[in-house]
C-alpha cells in the first residue's frame, strides 16, 4: 500500500490570528476619530444622562455636606425637656438637673433654658397684645450659644453681667417679627410689664428652631423680675460623639430621678437628618430621569453602530481577508461602542461636576462631587455602550467576508 | 516539477493552493452555479492570470482560492490542508499568515496614512506596533513609495493607492498574493506598472494570481487560465 504523502514541508501549522488589546483599542479609537462629529453627537445622549445623574448626586451631596457642617458633623447635641407625668400633669425638671447632667462623664457642655409662661414681647407698650407675634420668653444661661453652636448676627450674647439686668437677646425670627434688624444703643422691647434693652440678635439655629422664635433673658433677671422660679424647662447638652446613645439612655434618670418617665430626650440632629433624607426623594426622581436619558443615549449609540456596520461592510470584509476572526470583529465593534459611550460618560461627569460647582458656589456651599457618582457614571456609560454594541457587533461578525467585499466602498 | 521520494513514488512539489473538482452554487431561484468543477494547482512562485468575461466565475474562484468562501463541493487546499477541515477562525489565521489580497477598489482606510494601511496587513498576527510599522515601511519601499509613507489615501494617485494595497498584501511575506482586477480602476500605463510590480514579487517565491478580464494584462503572465461559465475553458501553456 502506498502511504499517502501529505505535502512534505508544505503545511507548517499556521499560528492563530491574534489581536492585542491595545491594538483593539487603537483600532476602535481610530475609527471614531475618523468621524468626530458623528461620534460626538452620538455620545451626547449618554453625556446628558450621566451629567444629570452626577449633578443631582453632587448637588445633594453638597447640600448634605452643608447640613452636616451646620449640625457640627457629629450630631452629638441632645435635648432634655420637661414632659408630663403618668397622670398628664406637667413634670417640671428639678432645678438641680443641669448640674447633675454636667456630671455625666461623656457630657461636654450643658446649658439650660427656662420658659417663662404668659409673657408677650412687644415693640412698645402701645402695641396691642394681640399683635405680639407669638414670641416666647426664655431664660438662658451664658453657655447656651456655645452649646448650640449658634452665632450672634448683631451685638453680643448674654454675659455674666447682663443676665442680672433687663437685657434681651432676640432669636432670628423674633427679631424679624419685631422689625428689629439693627440695634443702635437704646433699642428696647416691652416684655413682662417693663422695657428690656436689646443687646444682641442671633443667627438662625437650625438645631434648635425654638430659639429662633424666642427672646432670651438671664435666669437671675427672669427669677427676680419675671417670676420664673429658676426651673429649667429645656436642657441642651453635647456629649462625646461615640457616647451619645449611652448618655441618652441615662439622661431621664439623671435629670429627674424622682420621675424619669416625665423627661423627654431627643436628638435634633437626627430630626434634621431625616428631613434631609426626605429631600433626597427628589434626588431619586432626577436620577431616574437621568437613567432614561442614558437609556435613550444607549439606543442612539446602537443605531449609529448599526449604520456604521452597514457603511463599513468593505472594511469588515477587508479585515476578515487580512486575518481577523469573527471574534476580533466583534471585539472591535464592541470596543468602539463602549469607547463612544465612555466618552459620553466622561463628558457627562465633567458636565455634572461643573453643574455641581456652579450650584454650590452660587449657594455658598462647599463643593462635593461624590467620587462614587463620577466612577459609577463612567461604569454605567461603559456598560451601556457594551450592551448597545452587542447587536451591531454580532451583525458585523456574521457578515460572510466574500459578501462584505462585494459592497463598494 | 516532479521529485522522487526515497521509495521511488512520484511526489509532486507542494502546491500553495489547490482546487480539486470545486463547484460553487449560490442558493436562489433558480440557483446560480458560479463554478462548475474547477481543478487548479498553484505552485510556489508561480505567476498566473485568470482571464474571463464578467460572470464567468473568476471572482468566485478568487474568493475560494482566498478561503473567503468555502466550495459547495470538491476540495480547496491551502498548503495541502483542506479548508473543509479548518474552522472559521483557522481560515482567518490562514488568510492572515499565508495569503495577501489586492482589490480593484484598493480598500484602503481613508483615516489611516499609507504606512498604517500597510501595517494593517500584519495587525492580526499579534506582533508589536513598532515591528509592524517597520515591516510596513520596508514593504512601501519595495513598491517604490518610501517617500509617501505619511500620505493618506486621498492624497495619493490611483496607481499609488494600488501600490500601497500591494505593499499591504506582501508586507507579511504571504505565500500567495491574490489580485482581483488590480488594474480595473487604473489607466493602461499605470496598470502595466502594477502588473510589473506584481510579477516582480514572484521573483522572491511569492505566487501571484491575477484575475482580469483584460487580455493584455493576462498576456504579461507566463501562465494563463481562461474561465467560461464556471469552468476552465482553456489553459496556456
Amino acid at each position: 500500500m502506498i502511504p499517502a504523502v501529505r505535502n512534505p514541508g508544505a503545511s507548517p501549522a499556521v499560528p492563530r490570528s491574534r489581536l492585542r488589546a491595545g491594538d483593539t483599542l487603537r483600532t476602535a479609537g481610530g475609527s471614531l476619530r475618523s468621524r468626530p462629529w458623528r461620534a460626538a453627537l452620538s455620545a451626547l445622549g449618554i453625556a446628558i444622562g450621566i451629567g444629570a445623574g452626577v449633578a443631582v448626586l453632587g448637588v445633594s451631596a453638597s447640600s448634605r455636606a452643608a447640613l452636616l457642617s451646620e449640625l457640627g458633623a457629629e450630631g452629638n447635641l441632645l435635648t432634655v425637656s420637661a414632659g408630663q407625668d403618668v397622670t398628664g400633669a406637667p413634670a417640671p425638671l428639678p432645678d438641680a438637673a443641669p448640674g447633675m447632667i454636667a456630671r455625666i462623664p461623656p457630657v461636654q457642655t450643658v446649658s439650660a433654658v427656662g420658659y417663662v409662661p404668659g409673657l408677650l414681647v412687644r415693640r412698645t407698650a402701645a402695641v396691642p397684645a394681640l399683635d405680639s407675634g407669638g414670641i416666647s420668653v426664655l431664660a438662658a444661661q451664658t453657655s447656651l450659644l456655645h452649646t448650640l453652636g449658634g452665632q450672634v448676627a448683631r451685638g453680643v450674647f448674654l454675659n455674666a453681667a447682663t443676665i442680672h439686668f433687663p437685657a434681651v437677646v432676640l432669636g432670628a425670627v423674633a427679631a424679624r417679627t419685631l422689625g428689629i434688624t439693627r440695634i443702635p444703643p437704646g433699642t428696647l422691647v416691652y416684655l413682662g410689664g417693663q422695657y428690656f434693652s436689646v443687646v444682641g440678635i442671633l443667627r438662625p439655629v437650625p438645631l434648635a428652631p425654638e430659639i429662633d422664635e424666642a427672646a432670651l433673658v438671664g435666669f437671675p433677671v427672669a427669677d427676680a423680675q419675671l417670676g420664673l422660679g429658676g426651673h429649667p424647662t429645656e436642657i441642651y447638652l453635647r456629649a462625646q460623639p461615640d457616647q451619645v446613645q449611652a448618655v441618652a439612655m441615662v439622661l431621664p434618670f439623671t435629670a429627674n430621678p424622682a420621675l424619669p418617665e416625665g423627661v423627654q430626650v431627643s436628638q435634633p440632629s437626627q430630626v434634621l437628618a431625616a428631613r434631609a433624607q426626605a429631600r433626597s426623594a427628589l434626588t431619586g426622581l432626577f436620577l431616574a430621569l437621568g437613567g432614561v436619558a442614558v437609556a435613550v443615549g444607549g439606543i442612539g449609540i446602537a443605531n449609529i453602530m448599526v449604520i456604521s456596520v452597514l457603511e463599513r461592510r468593505p472594511e469588515i470584509g477587508l479585515r476578515r481577508a487580512l486575518g481577523a476572526t469573527r471574534r476580533q470583529v466583534v471585539a472591535q465593534f464592541l470596543t468602539e461602542s463602549a469607547l463612544l459611550s465612555a466618552m459620553g460618560g466622561l463628558g457627562g461627569v465633567l458636565l455634572g461636576a461643573a453643574a455641581t460647582v456652579g450650584y454650590a458656589v452660587s449657594t455658598g456651599q462647599a463643593v462635593v462631587v461624590p467620587p462614587g457618582a463620577a466612577g459609577g457614571g463612567l461604569a454605567v456609560a461603559v456598560a451601556v455602550g457594551v450592551v448597545a454594541g452587542v447587536y451591531p457587533a454580532v451583525r458585523a461578525a456574521r457578515l460572510p467576508p466574500a459578501e462584505a467585499l462585494r459592497f463598494l466602498a | 516539477m516532479i521529485a522522487r521520494s526515497a521509495a521511488g513514488h512520484a511526489v509532486t512539489s507542494p502546491a500553495v493552493l489547490e482546487l480539486a473538482g470545486v463547484t460553487k452554487t449560490y442558493p436562489g431561484s433558480p440557483p446560480v452555479t458560479a463554478l462548475a468543477g474547477v481543478d487548479l494547482r498553484i505552485s510556489p512562485g508561480e505567476r498566473l492570470a485568470v482571464l474571463g468575461p464578467s460572470g464567468s466565475g473568476k471572482s468566485t474562484l478568487l474568493h475560494i482560492l482566498g478561503t473567503l468562501e468555502r466550495p459547495s463541493s470538491g476540495a480547496a487546499r491551502v498548503a495541502g490542508q483542506d479548508v473543509a477541515d479548518l474552522s472559521d477562525a483557522e481560515l482567518s489565521a490562514v488568510r492572515g499568515h499565508r495569503l495577501g489580497f489586492v482589490f480593484q477598489q484598493f480598500f484602503l482606510l481613508d483615516h489611516l496614512d499609507a504606512v498604517s494601511n500597510v501595517a494593517l496587513g500584519l495587525l492580526y498576527r499579534g506582533g508589536g506596533v513598532r515591528e509592524r510599522r517597520a515591516a510596513a515601511q520596508a514593504a512601501l519601499e519595495r513598491v517604490g513609495l518610501g517617500h509617501r509613507i505619511r500620505h493618506r489615501p486621498s492624497e495619493l494617485s490611483g496607481g499609488e493607492r494600488q501600490r500601497v494595497a500591494i505593499a499591504r498584501a506582501v508586507a507579511g511575506q504571504a505565500a500567495v498574493v491574490l489580485a482581483d482586477e488590480p488594474t480595473g480602476n487604473l489607466d493602461s500605463v499605470t496598470g502595466a506598472g502594477i502588473i510589473d510590480l506584481l510579477t516582480a514579487l514572484a521573483q522572491d517565491g511569492t505566487a501571484v494570481v491575477v484575475i482580469t478580464h483584460d487580455a493584455e494584462v493576462a498576456a504579461a503572465m507566463p501562465r494563463r487560465v481562461e474561465m467560461r461559465d464556471g469552468r476552465i475553458a482553456r489553459e496556456q501553456p
